[in-house]
This record gives structure tokens, sequence and C-alpha cells, in this order.
């Protein structure tokens, strides 16, 4: 079954074209890799696919239902009750513990704040950062903040975790820490994952990769 | 892999019987390949004969396995300057891709789709060493790193040259 897809996407940041005809389609629980220059519109692509950018032509379909039509009030409950997100600085909130800040999008969704914690607190062992849910960003390291960050993506059970250059920021070893928690964790909850990432051995972990290039999406053919 | 080197090797770090030298050869160098027992023993009489190793106590018993061996000054030497001379940096390891490059623009045959063939055949093997390194221990993990670094040194490799693809056809219309 599809989770979530592109047909014929085109986009433009005014006289710029980032995406022309962009089609890409994933399935649910697969994990798939976007590869590509600076440039490409793999990170664009994402954000359409995402209900964060409305393509000037084309169609988003997730589950089966057209999203890019929706209302952007539409499209933000979308995004806060069915998508997560990680990006390649955690973003998180600077002035939240980092248990609220993995509580944040149960907390966002209506959750009350006790159960939205008692829901957090388990990715704390899971993610190896145990103690750590009272610090603050600040006091977290580049690899902690991001495995805070992923498990915030992946608390409130999503249908599509979207990551936007996940281990951008990090060293090759803690990046490659990020990963196999990204890539085990969602697999456990069956969670689809859109992986945007130009680091060859990022997309090594996913199930499949494909390649935008000029605004287009190039599936690989293997030999 | 140069067994006769590492064998020598295991030897500076102790005395060893034939049998000991395959386990821990096949624990840490052989990647699935184990060694076979007629090439420890041929590789150690050669050893032998070289005056790099000696055999050291014969225990009691019958057979090879009770040799125990022991390295010479002159092995000992071997393995140190082994050690600390680089391995050649191989400048020409991409001659068949670039070769095949170059030849289908001659040839006006679509060399950037044979690129991206190439790219998807690196990832898949990206893919595969990377399931050795999140199923495997650290020895498997260190030698998936290795082959990881290098598919993707030369993904890089291939990337650039496909942006630089015109200018090469150009030049090689002008030949």
């Amino acid at each position: 079954m599809t989770a979530i897809e592109a047909r014929d996407v085109a986009l433009s940041f005014g006289e710029t074209p980032a995406l022309r005809g962009a089609t890409v389609s994933v399935a649910s629980g697969e994990i798939v890799a976007v590869m590509g220059p600076s440039g490409s519109g793999k990170s664009t692509l994402l954000h359409c696919l995402a209900g964060i950018l409305v393509p000037d032509s084309g169609e988003i379909h997730f589950e089966g239902r057209r999203i890019d039509t929706l209302s952007e009030t539409e499209r933000s409950a979308l995004r806060r009750d069915r998508f997560g997100f990680v990006f390649q600085f955690g973003q998180l909130v600077p002035e939240l513990t980092a248990e609220e800040n993995v509580a944040l999008p149960l907390l966002l969704s209506g959750v009350k704040r006790g159960a939205a914690l008692a829901q957090a607190r388990p990715w704390f062992d899971r993610l190896g950062l145990t103690g750590l849910g009272r610090r603050r960003s600040g006091e977290l390291s580049g690899g902690q903040a991001q495995r805070v960050a992923l498990a915030r993506g992946l608390v409130a059970r999503p249908g599509v975790l979207f990551a936007d250059e996940p281990t951008g920021a990090l060293d090759s070893l803690t990046g490659e820490q990020v990963m196999e928690l990204l890539v085990t964790s969602a697999r456990e909850q069956g969670t689809t994952v859109v992986l945007v990432t130009h680091d060859a051995r990022v997309a090594a972990y996913a199930d499949r990769q494909v390649i935008v290039r000029d605004g287009k999406v190039n599936a690989l053919v293997h030999s | 892999m140069s067994v006769p080197m590492t064998l020598l090797g295991l030897l500076e770090r102790e005395p060893s019987h034939g049998y000991d030298l395959k386990r821990d050869y096949d624990t840490f160098f052989s990647r699935g390949k184990p060694l076979p027992f007629g090439q420890v023993y041929a590789t150690l009489g050669r050893l032998a004969r070289d005056g790099k190793i000696v055999v050291g106590e014969v225990e009691p018993g019958v057979g090879p396995e009770r040799k125990r061996y022991v390295i010479t000054e002159r092995g000992a030497t071997e393995v140190e300057s082994w050690l600390t001379e680089p391995v050649e940096a191989e400048p020409n390891l991409q001659t068949v891709l670039f070769t095949k490059v170059v030849l289908a623009l001659m040839l006006g045959r679509p060399a950037e789709e044979y690129l991206d063939v190439q790219r998807a055949t690196h990832l898949r093997r990206m893919q595969e060493l990377t399931e050795i390194k999140r199923s495997g221990n650290l020895v498997d993990t260190m030698l998936a790193d290795h082959g990881l670094f290098h598919l993707e040194a030369d993904l890089h490799w291939i990337d650039t040259t496909v942006a630089r693809l015109d200018a090469l056809r150009t030049m090689v219309a002008q030949r």
C-alpha cells in the first residue's frame, strides 16, 4: 500500500524552478532516501510531500487522500497529527526540557501533560539518553539533541517521518548511531520514512534510494 | 591481504602453534574465507626456510600441531618495515570507470546512464555493507566501514564526473 506520493509535482520560487514534474511513491513502512546534489530540489520535494509547501501543479497523496488541495489549517493539522519531522539541527525548543520537547507533538495534539510525559519518557532509555530527560537543549551534545529530536519525531507514532539531513551536523560515528536508532525505531513502529540526504553512507540505511536531479526524480536502476 | 606477513605479525605477538595462528587469522582477517591448514603450514615452512621464524619447543606427541613457532629478529624487522610502510594509494583505481566514460563519449553512447547504473550498483553494495555493520561484530563493522568509505569516494568521483560530462564531451569531440 502506498503511504505517500508525489505525482508530476512542479514548483518554482519566483523565476527559479525547483521541481519540474517530480514523481515518487513511498510504500507503507518503507524507508526511502532522497538523494541529489545541492539545489537539486530534494528538500523542496520533502516539503511538498509533508504539506509544508503547496506545489504549483501536480498532486500529493497521503494514504490515498489528496492533501495539496487542503486548506493551510487542514494541512497544519495533518502535519501535527500524522507526520513527524527531524531536521539537520535538532531544532529543540530551548526553554523546554528534553522530555517536554519529546512530548511536544502529543501536547499539541491535546494529550494531557502527565500522559504526554509518560509516553515521552520511555524514549530516553530506548535511545540511550537515560537520565537526560530534565536537561535543556543547551545542556545536550549534538548527538544527544538529535536523538531527542528523533524521539520527538516518532513519539506520536506518525504515519510518515520526514527526516531532512538528520545527521548533517553530526560527526560520522554519532551520525551512524542516530541512523541506527532511526531505522530500528521506525521499523519497530512500522513508520514510513522519507529521508533527504546528500550522504551516500546515510542513504545506505534506507530500503531504497531515489535521486533528484534538475527537479525530477530518477529511480536508481541496478545493473 | 598478505598471509605470510599476517602470520608473521601474529607470531610477533607470541609464539604459537599452527592451529592457534589459523584460529586468530580466521577470527580477524579471513572474513568468510577460512585459511586452509595446508596453506598455514606451507607458509610457516617458507617463513622458516627464509629464517624469519624458527620451530621452538616441540611438545610431546605427533603431528604439526605439536610445533610451536617463534619469530626471529629478521622476521620481526620485516614486520616492522611492513607496518610502517604506507600502502600504495592506488591512484589508478578509477581507470576502468574513467576509460568507460571517455570511450562512451567518443562512441556517442549515454555515459551518464552508465554512471547512473554504476551509482546504483555502488549504493546497493553500500546497503549490503551497512546491513553487515548493523548485524555484525566490531571487526565486521570496521571492515565494512573501510569498504563504505571507499565506495563513498567512488560515488563522489561519479557525481563530479557527471557534472563534468559536458566539458569532457566537448574535449573528446575536439580530438
